[in-house]
This record gives structure tokens, sequence and C-alpha cells, in this order.
């Protein structure tokens, strides 16, 4: 995009939006789509149309924690859970032998069709526009964000402006040796946005990921490998849907050995990690190869995951091989591996740098505090990950909507949601690396569940008019039923039976001694829902996914209410708000290093200024008491 | 943070013979009902009333303390929640000792200025006062951070930092299993490890818990009163102990009229040596008042020296003070040993009973090492051995330990139950949060460090 020496950019005006949206990967596409459905004018802008919702690492969706959060965004009305369930190849339920606190839906994704079904949908919504254009700087006006300029010259003007850049800001890509100026897959960069940020006051990061070579499913041995189908099981990240993929496909699993060991160690001097060569920060979590080796010496092998990245092509993901060891060194690891010796590389690993804003400067509504109507979502912020980039932009498109349509933010506390959880460590605690969620993150974990998004976040999905009634209906029904079969159980006496025996003995379980209320016998270990169920007189057809909720809900209900107990003490001090101006200075006996901490963060709330680092329980208690002061003041005064 | 029930002891320590458990909030009422043997539950009783009752230890069905308690209901109270004082006549040890009962009924210590923060926060106490709030939360913070900063370097927070490593490495276990479901390289814990390794940390903690005791006493000093009739060597005895001559001696009974203290330490054992004015019948009113503050200074003691002049015959005075002493641990000295011994042997070992007899003599400096060596036997009976233990002390710590103890046990019996692992985790987390709390340590990242360093993780 270099323009001709001496000639001048010429400007012109492109039109009026109430939204406009930088970038269409997973945090821009549920942006836009999320302000588009609650009724704002919306333009989304990305560097190239063929990088729309583009997974440039692993084809998959979901996990621990993060599949998770996409049935909260599905529970919210946005769109990656329907997407993933249009589009998979494979998917599987985790932790099926834990609690329901953990368990999690993985999807492998086909990678180009996640893409193209992602495009149509954006296509097919009202109020969305679409188009291709490389933003370079934003238009500010007396600290209010009024719109965008586009590297052709066009100006865009909006209320809101989310800007959701992901891994592009200054990207550099880096192979061995070599290094240059990219986004990710060779996709532009995003040069200029970076200075302009830096040029308004904003403090950037520089943060660093990777990627592992691709080869060709072809060439691959898969007898040397192990087998890992998916789930029979019909199972759907979405709550709306209802068919499932049948036709699905396996991943295979090999190790690497002291053969690719030994390559490595031999090649530590060309690895751009260990020359110097990458200065940017690396996710712990996601650690390349050469890494690995270094850090963990003592380990023999570690394992590699081949995952197919769709149907309509060859090309195999290596997952466990992140590197940016050079192309030739490449090539040499991979032969070494059982199954690829003679496998055919497609695309080297590499690893690239990015710029990041310190999220600690965005209110939690993601909106930045330095200028008005500007709110960044995604990795822009300093995470890393599918799900986490999804559920911050639809957060910031949800936001950036209310806010041109003049109404008060939405924010999930951390008993809500994950992405809550989310938000809140970036905007609080900020981040020396990029984010990752983990369920460790979550204090509430057990409240934070995979089978009960639904119940935690629909009822708001549909307040902010992104779940249509329809919908609403039935997720109402569901809940209701759930209500009645709770109250059956806890009413309902079972009596000792030679039906009840035998029930007790399949399952290895005491015998019952005397007549015990449904609920009773449902807290057993060894007793599922089905079990119980078997023993009542027949009362209407439940559905598995009520009979689900009420074993969860009745099994676990001492550790839930202990949950729900820390929950409430919570939220009182998230009730409490600060305001947006108070002058920590003025406040006697905090702490310096507090009062610095809570000057850069500016907490919304006492519950969100006891959770940045460095202030402590007594700063907290001068904090509440020169709030309450100032509310007498205010009140005698 | 605000809104549970809190409590404290109120009146301030040492000061007057009567101190004041209170407690505010929500809770108030049950939790010191539950404690509360006396004609009527305090949950029935009308609001600003006093009851007369005992405090019991629930668990093992003693009765600790004979109690005043006063029931006020909200929201006409200091702090607008419901309140309820409980007025302890004895001494400090049984105040704390009903403080700590108070503690286990899912009440939490407060914090300093606390009481009056939610005065404020409540409404109760206007403008003006709030400055003073302020102060108070300032300096008693300072003071704690002080105290705080010392048991950091005290061997206490390097034992509870060793258990909380142990519980870092049982919560990383599991974690890495559940964020990382198909890692092959950790070991895959199941209940029966889980209940394993909890065990150790209970035991743990019950040890440091033991030493509760001794904590306090090393931190405060072992109350040690001196009593006896005039003139038998008191003072004598204290001026001995502490290598100085701290207290008038003189020949003539009833010299000293007022409480003497002074700090000394005898074979690692802290005492606070309190003299006292001789007890006898007297018309002399400044004698007489340092009679009285004598007998109550008895009450609160932890361990008593009474001396008997063994060159005198027991008179009826020697026979009440064996009464007066009740069950506080006593050593009983036959001084002036150096003069011919007038009274009865027998009668005196009849009247101490189990308690060791000594015979000393404070001219002669006689018998004053078999009674230091019969103090420390005396303190590290329970077999805690010395030096090298650490002592927990602060009651704070105590009420923090107890519900992280209280937390493991609900660990156990989840494992126990067959809940799963990660429910299991939910407890052993918050033993590893409230030891945390011990040590001012409540940073979050720690575990998920833990789990990087610890595991090779990621794609
Ligand atoms: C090589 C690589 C390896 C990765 N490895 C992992 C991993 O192992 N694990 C993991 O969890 N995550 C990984 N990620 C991260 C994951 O891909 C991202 O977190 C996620 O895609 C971020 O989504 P996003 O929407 O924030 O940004 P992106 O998906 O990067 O999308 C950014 C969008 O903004 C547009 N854009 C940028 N600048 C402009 C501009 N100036 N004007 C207009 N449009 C613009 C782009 O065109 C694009 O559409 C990796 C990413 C890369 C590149
Ligand atoms: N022979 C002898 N005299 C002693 C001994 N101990 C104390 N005396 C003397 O007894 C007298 C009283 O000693 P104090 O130590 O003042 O006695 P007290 O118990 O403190 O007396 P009051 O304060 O008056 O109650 C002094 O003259 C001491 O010297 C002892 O062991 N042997
Ligand atoms: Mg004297």
């Amino acid at each position: 995009m270099n323009r001709k020496e001496g000639l001048e950019m010429k400007s012109y005006n492109a039109g009026t939006y109430d939204v406009i949206v930088v970038g269409a990967g997973h945090a821009g596409v549920e942006a836009g789509l999320a302000a588009a459905r609650m009724g704002a004018k919306t333009l989304m802008l990305t560097i190239s149309l063929e990088g729309v919702a583009f997974m440039p690492c692993n084809p998959s969706v979901g996990g621990p924690a993060k599949g998770v959060v996409v049935r909260e965004i599905d529970a919210l009305g946005g769109e990656m859970g329907h997407n993933i369930d249009k589009t998979y190849i494979q998917m599987r339920m985790l932790n099926t032998r834990k609690g329901p606190a953990v368990r999690a839906l993985r999807a492998q994704a086909d990678k180009q069709l996640y893409q193209r079904a992602m495009k149509e949908t954006i296509e097919e919504t009202e109020n969305l526009t679409l188009r291709q254009g490389m933003v370079d700087h934003l238009i500010v006006e007396e600290g209010v964000c009024k719109g965008v300029v586009v590297a052709t010259g066009a100006a865009y003007y909006a209320k809101s402006v989310v800007l959701t850049t992901g891994v592009y800001l200054k990207g550099k890509i880096i192979i061995g040796e070599l290094q240059y100026e990219s986004g990710p897959n060779n996709m532009q960069a995003s040069v200029k946005l970076s200075d302009h940020l830096k040029a308004l006051g904003f403090d950037l990061v520089r943060f660093k990921t990777g990627t592992p070579p691709r080869v060709n499913g072809r060439t691959v041995d898969y007898s040397k490998t192990e087998i890992q189908p998916g789930d029979d099981a019909p199972l759907a990240f979405s709550y709306d849907t209802k068919e499932f993929i049948k036709d699905q496909i396996p991943c295979w699993l090999t190790y690497t050995n002291l053969e690719t060991h030994k390559i490595i160690q031999e090649n530590l001097d060309r690895s751009p990690i260990f020359s110097g060569a990458i200065v940017g920060t690396g996710p712990r979590y996601c650690p390349s190869i050469e890494t690995k080796i270094v850090r963990f010496n003592d380990k023999n092998r570690h394992q590699l995951f081949l995952e197919p990245e769709g149907k309509a092509t060859k090309e195999v993901y290596v997952d466990g091989l992140s590197t940016s060891m050079p192309e030739e060194v490449q090539r040499k690891m991979l032969a070494t591996i059982p199954g690829l010796e003679h496998a055919e590389m497609m695309r080297p690993g590499y690893a690239i740098e990015y710029d990041a804003v310190v999220p600690t400067q965005l209110w939690p509504s993601l909106e930045t505090k330095k200028i008005s109507g500007l709110f960044t979502a995604g990795q822009i912020n300093g995470t890393s990950g599918y799900e986490e980039a999804a559920g911050q932009g639809l957060m910031g498109g949800i936001n950036a909507a209310r806010k041109a349509l003049g109404k008060e933010p939405l924010i999930l506390d951390r008993s809500e949601a994950y992405i809550g959880v989310l938000i809140d460590d970036l905007v609080t605690k900020g981040t020396k690396e990029p984010y990752r969620l983990l369920t460790s993150r979550a204090e509430y974990r057990l409240l934070l569940r995979h089978d009960n998004a639904d119940l935690r976040l629909t009822e708001i999905g549909h307040q902010i008019g992104l779940i249509p009634d329809e919908r609403y209906e039935r997720f109402l029904a569901k809940k209701h039923l759930i209500e009645q079969e709770r109250q059956y159980f806890a009413v309902t006496t079972i009596k000792p039976s030679e039906s009840v025996d035998a029930l007790m003995k399949s399952k290895d379980a005491a015998l019952l001694r005397e007549p015990m209320k449904a609920e009773q016998l449902l807290k057993r270990p060894e007793l599922s829902y089905q079990d119980v169920a078997s023993l009542l007189p027949e009362h209407g057809s439940i559905p598995v996914e009520v009979g689900e909720q009420v074993e969860i809900q009745v099994k676990y209900e001492g550790y839930i209410n202990k949950q729900l107990q820390q929950v409430e003490k919570m939220k009182r001090m998230e009730k409490k708000k600060i305001p947006q101006d108070l002058d920590y200075s003025k406040i006697d006996g905090i702490a310096t290093e507090a009062r610095q901490k809570l000057t850069d963060v500016r907490p919304i709330s006492v519950g969100q200024a006891s959770r940045v680092s460095g202030v402590n329980p007594s700063d907290i208690a001068i904090l509440l008491v020169y709030l309450e002061e100032g509310k007498l003041a205010r009140r005698t005064g | 943070m605000d809104y549970d029930t809190i409590a404290a002891i109120s009146t301030p320590v040492g000061e007057g013979a009567i101190s004041i458990v209170r407690l505010s909030g929500p809770d108030a009422i049950s939790a010191a009902d539950r404690l509360f043997q006396g004609s009527k539950s305090l949950s029935e009783v009308h609001s600003h009333t006093i009851h007369y009752g005992k405090i019991v230890d629930p668990q093992e069905g003693q009765s600790v303390e004979e109690v005043m308690v006063s029931v006020m209901r909200k929201p006409k109270t200091f702090t607008r929640e419901d309140v309820v004082e409980i007025n302890c006549h004895g001494g400090l040890t049984s105040v704390h000792r009903v403080l700590e009962l108070v503690l286990d009924q899912n009440v939490r210590l407060a914090e300093p200025g606390e009481f009056t923060k939610r005065a404020f926060l409540n409404g109760r106490i206007d403008l003006s006062q709030a400055e003073a709030v302020m102060d108070l939360i300032r300096a008693k913070t300072d003071q704690a951070m002080n105290v705080a900063m010392s048991q950091m370097e005290g061997k206490l927070s390097i034992l509870i930092r060793k258990l909380r490593d142990r519980l870092l490495e049982i919560l990383a276990a599991v974690e890495v299993n559940i964020d990382y479901p198909e890692y092959d390289d950790a070991e895959v814990m199941t209940n029966n490890i889980l209940h394993e390794k909890a065990s150790e940390v209970r035991q743990q903690i019950d040890r440091i818990l033991s030493t509760a005791r001794q904590g306090k006493i090393l931190r405060e000093g072992l109350s040690t009163v001196i009593v006896g009739r005039p003139n038998v060597g008191k003072s004598s005895l204290l001026n001995q102990l502490v290598h100085e001559s701290k207290a008038i001696v003189t020949n003539v009974p009833g010299t000293t009229r007022d409480v003497i203290e002074e700090y000394v330490n005898v074979r690692g054992v802290p005492l606070k040596l309190i003299d006292t004015a001789g007890i006898r019948e007297t018309d002399d009113i400044v004698e007489k008042i340092g009679v009285t503050r004598s007998k109550e200074l008895l009450q609160s003691a932890e361990l008593i020296l009474l001396l008997v002049n063994g060159n005198e015959k027991l008179t009826d005075e020697d026979r009440r003070l064996f009464q007066l002493i009740g069950k506080t641990p006593a050593i009983i000295l036959l001084n002036k040993a150096d003069l011919p011994l007038e009274a009865s042997i027998d009668e005196v070992a009849q009247l101490a009973g189990e308690r060791p007899v000594l015979k000393t003599s404070m001219i002669n400096e006689k018998g004053l090492d078999e009674l230091e060596k019969a103090i420390a036997s005396l303190f590290f009976s329970q077999d805690v051995s010395t030096g090298a233990e650490a002592y927990v002390s602060n009651t704070r710590h105590i009420a923090l330990l107890k519900q992280a103890r209280s937390a493991i046990n609900d660990a156990l019996e989840a494992a126990d139950q067959g809940l799963p692992v990660d429910m299991t985790q939910i407890d052993i987390k918050r033993t590893w949060d409230l030891l945390g709390e011990i040590v001012g340590d409540t940073v979050s990242d720690r575990l998920i460090n833990e789990l990087f360093s610890k595991f090779c993780l990621g794609k």
C-alpha cells in the first residue's frame, strides 16, 4: 500500500454508522454481528475478506474453560457456537470422568468451512456491512473517537469504534534467520495503526506466539500412530443446534523422541527464541517445542496430535510442534517422528510478534479510558485464543452498540461467566504474557459450568436483544421443567422394595433401610438421575438436559451453596460504586503502592478495587470509609 | 467483607477484672446461643436485656466460664447490627478461650477498628467521627503490619509456607488434569491419593494448633503471681528471679502495697512476674486496696508461686491462700529455710496436694535452681519440644488455622464420599487460601505459575 512519494492521500467522507468494527477475526465477527443484531447500523472493516474468522493456529474450538466460553457466547446470542456446530469434523466431551464443573466440549473444525459459514452469516445479516479496508488511523476529537480512516482515503464516521486487530499490529513473522513484517499466515500487517495508537498515548506491549508446520495427510503413515476418535453421542455447543454431523474424522496421536530432541538441541543456536531475535513475550501455555525441550530436558518424549484441517483438504496440523526453528531444521525434526518419516511439509511453523494494548487502560466495558467511544477486544487486549477473542468481541460489540444507542454498558461479573472472569482479570490486573483462560482462574468454577451457561445468561441475552423471543420461550420452558422436577424429587418418597434393592445391588450401593426422599437418594454418589427416576412413577417425559440439571443441582448442592454464599459477599462489594473521577491522592492513609495502582486502574467498584494487585484489605477499608464520608457530606451539605 | 459476623475482645487487655467478648452481625445471637447455657435461649430473649449463664464448649461439653451476656438486637446498637456482649469475669486465659469458641461458630475475628467502621458505614456515627475511624484503622493496621512483619520472619511462617507448598502441589496436580485432560505425564489424582495427602496436611495443622497455648505465652509472658502473707519474702523472690533489686525489701510486714510487674526469662519460659501486697486482714486503707487487688490478680494468674514462711507456724491466712489458688498451676515455696523449721511440713504437703513444694532461702539463694526447673517443666509439660518448634500465638492466626482445619476436614469428607476430585479440590483450595492469609500471601497467580513450571503443557 505504498503511495507515490509526495502525493497527499485525499480523504473522502465514506459514510456514517452507529458502530464500526475494525477487524473480522473471531473478536471482530462477534462484535459486528452483535452490534448489528441489536439494531445498530454497523460497518465491519478488515484487511482481507479472505481472513474472516480465520484460524491461524490449531483447527479446534473449545476445551476446558474455553468450551464453556463458547456456550456462554451462545447463551448471550453470539455466533461462535452456531458456526462450529455447522462446521466441525470431530466433537468430544472432555473430563467426563470428573465433576460437572470441569466438563467441556471440544471440536475439531473444518477451517475453511468455518470461515465460509461465518462470512455467509455476516453477509446475510441486516444492518451489517462487511468491507475490505486497512484502517490507518482513528478520527479523534477532544478525547472522543468519531470514526476511522482507511488507507484508500475513505473516512467513516460512527458513535463507537471497536478495534479487534488481533495479531496484526506491527506483526512480524520469524522462521529461523528469516524475519519479515507480516500478519498471520502472510497476511498484510497493520503498521500505521499501531504507531497511531502509540501517538494517541496508549501503552503497548510486544507479545509473541507461534504455530507448528502443516503436513500433507496423504504422506502420513497413520499405522504408526494411535487413533483419537470423536464421541458418538450427539454433542453441540449451541443450545439451538438440532442437527449433528455424522461422519466424523479422527485425530491421531504420536510422539517426539530423543532423536527429534537431539536435532533441536544441536540447532539451538539457530533458534530465534534462544538467540535473542525474538523480543516479544510468549505464552507459557503454548511453548514452542524448542522451549519444551530446554525447560523439561528430562522428558524423553512429547505428545503430538495430528489434526486434519478439514474435509476438503489434506493439510494436517501437527499439534505440539509449534516452532520458529529454520525451515531446514523443521523438516529434519518431522522426519524423526513415527508416522511422519516421509511426510511432506506444506507450510513451515513460525513465530509471530505483535503489539497489544495494555488492557488496564480499559474500563470493564472494554471502552478505553483515554478515548471515549473507542473499544478494544480480542488479542489486541493481550489475550490469546479464538474463544477468548470471541467472548471479548461479543462484549465489545454489545457495549459499543449500547453506547451508540445511549444505554448503560453490560458488565458480567466473575460469578456470572468465564467471560466476566476474563475481562475482569484483564482490566484489573493486566497481563504480562498472552492471557489464556484456565478453569483455575475462576474462583466460582462450580457455578460457571458448561451445562448451565443458558441458565446463567439467556435472560441477559434476551434483555439486550440478542436472544429472539422464540428461543427465550423455549428456555423458560426448560427452566420451569427443571424447577418442577426438583420439586418433585424433593417431595417424593421412595420405599424399600425388591426393585429398589435390585438397583442398589447393581450399583454397588447400600440397600435402602427406610423410606427416603428421591432427592436424598440422588445425593448418593453411585446413583444417577436416570437410576433414581427409574424408581419413580412415570411423570411425563423429562428431557435429558433437565435430568442432568436436577442431578447436578441436587448432588452438589452443598458445594454450590458454599460458592453462592461467597458470591453474595462479592456482589455486595461490586455494588459499591466508585466515582470515575475519584482523586486517590486526596485519601489519607492509603498505602503509596495501592494509591498508584488504584489511580492507574481506576476501578469502577470497591469489589474491583480489592482485586487490584498491591491493594490490601486495609486500603479497601479506608476507601470504604472515604466513600461513605463523601456520601454523608453530600447528604448533610 | 462486611456483613458477616465478627467478634473481638473489646475491653483493653488487662485493664479491669471484666473483659468483654463482643459479637456483631447477622449471626451474632445464634452463634452466642450455641455456646450459652442459661435459663433461656438467647434467641428468645428481649432486646437489650442481660442474662446470667455459662459458656460451654459444645464439643467437650465442659463449662468454660461463668458469664453475663447482653443481647442487643438491631438497629438500636452501636453497629446497627445484632450485637452480643459476653462479659467474662475470669482472667485473660478464659476470655481468650471464650473468644476462640466464638470464632469456631463461623464468626470471623474483627479487624482493627472494624466495629467502629461498621457503626460508621451503617450510618450510626457522624462525619466528625469519621476521621477518628480512619486514624483508628490506620494506627491499628500499622501495628498489625509490624506484627505481621516480625511473624513473616518467624518460624511459623516458614512452616505455613511449607504446608502451602504441599497443598499447591496437590492443587496443581488436580488442575493439570482438568485443564489439560489429554496430557499424559501428570499423576492422575484419585480420591485415595487426595485423601492421603490431605490427611498429612491436617496432621500438620493440628500440630501447629497444639502449640497455640505455648505461643500465646511466649508472646505475652506466662502471667505468674507471687502471693503469700506479709513479710514471707515475696519481694525478695522477685528480686532473685530478675537478678536485680526491683522491689523494696524490708522487715516491716506490708511493705509492698501495690503490684509490681517484671518480665524475666526463666529457662526459655518468659514470665510476667507479679509481686503482690501480702494478703492479710488489715485496716490500713492503702494496704487494703492492695490486698483486694492481689486477690483479683490471683484469679487471672496462669502460674502462682505461693510463699509460706517456714520459720513460723502455719496460720489460717496461709491456709486460706491455698484455697484461693484454685485449679491454677502453682508451686509452693517453704521460704526462709536458712532459719529453723517451725511450720508443719506434713500440713504443707497435705495442703499442697499434687503441687510441688520446694524449700527455699532468699538469703542463701537456696532452692532457686529447683524452682526454675519446676517452672520450665510445668510449662513444657505437654510433649512439645523447645527451640526448633514454631508457635502460633496470634488469635487471628489461630482462628484462620481452625478454619483451615475445618476446610481440610471437608476435603477429607468429600474424598471419603467419593465426590469428584475437582470438588474435593474446592476445599483444598480454600485451605490453601486460608493459610495464605496467615502469611499474607493471597496472590492468585501462584497456582498458575506452579502449573506451568511443573508440567510441560500446551500445544
Ligand atoms: C501463528 C499464530 C499462532 C497462534 N497460536 C495460538 C495458540 O497456540 N493457541 C491459542 O489459543 N491461540 C493462538 N493464536 C491466537 C489466535 O489465533 C488469536 O487469539 C485469535 O485469532 C485472535 O482473534 P482476534 O479476533 O482478536 O484477532 P485476529 O484473528 O488476529 O483477527 C484480526 C482481524 O483484524 C483485522 N485487522 C487488523 N488490523 C486491521 C486494520 N488496521 N484495519 C482493518 N482490519 C484490520 C484482520 O484483518 C483480522 O480480520 C495464534 C495466532 C497466530 C497468528
Ligand atoms: N532469713 C531469711 N530472711 C528472709 C528470706 N527471704 C526474705 N527474708 C527477709 O524477710 C523480710 C521480708 O522480706 P520481703 O521480701 O520484703 O517480704 P514480702 O513478702 O515482700 O513482704 P511484704 O511486701 O511486706 O508483704 C526481709 O527482711 C527479708 O530480708 C529468707 O529466705 N531467709
Ligand atoms: Mg514485698
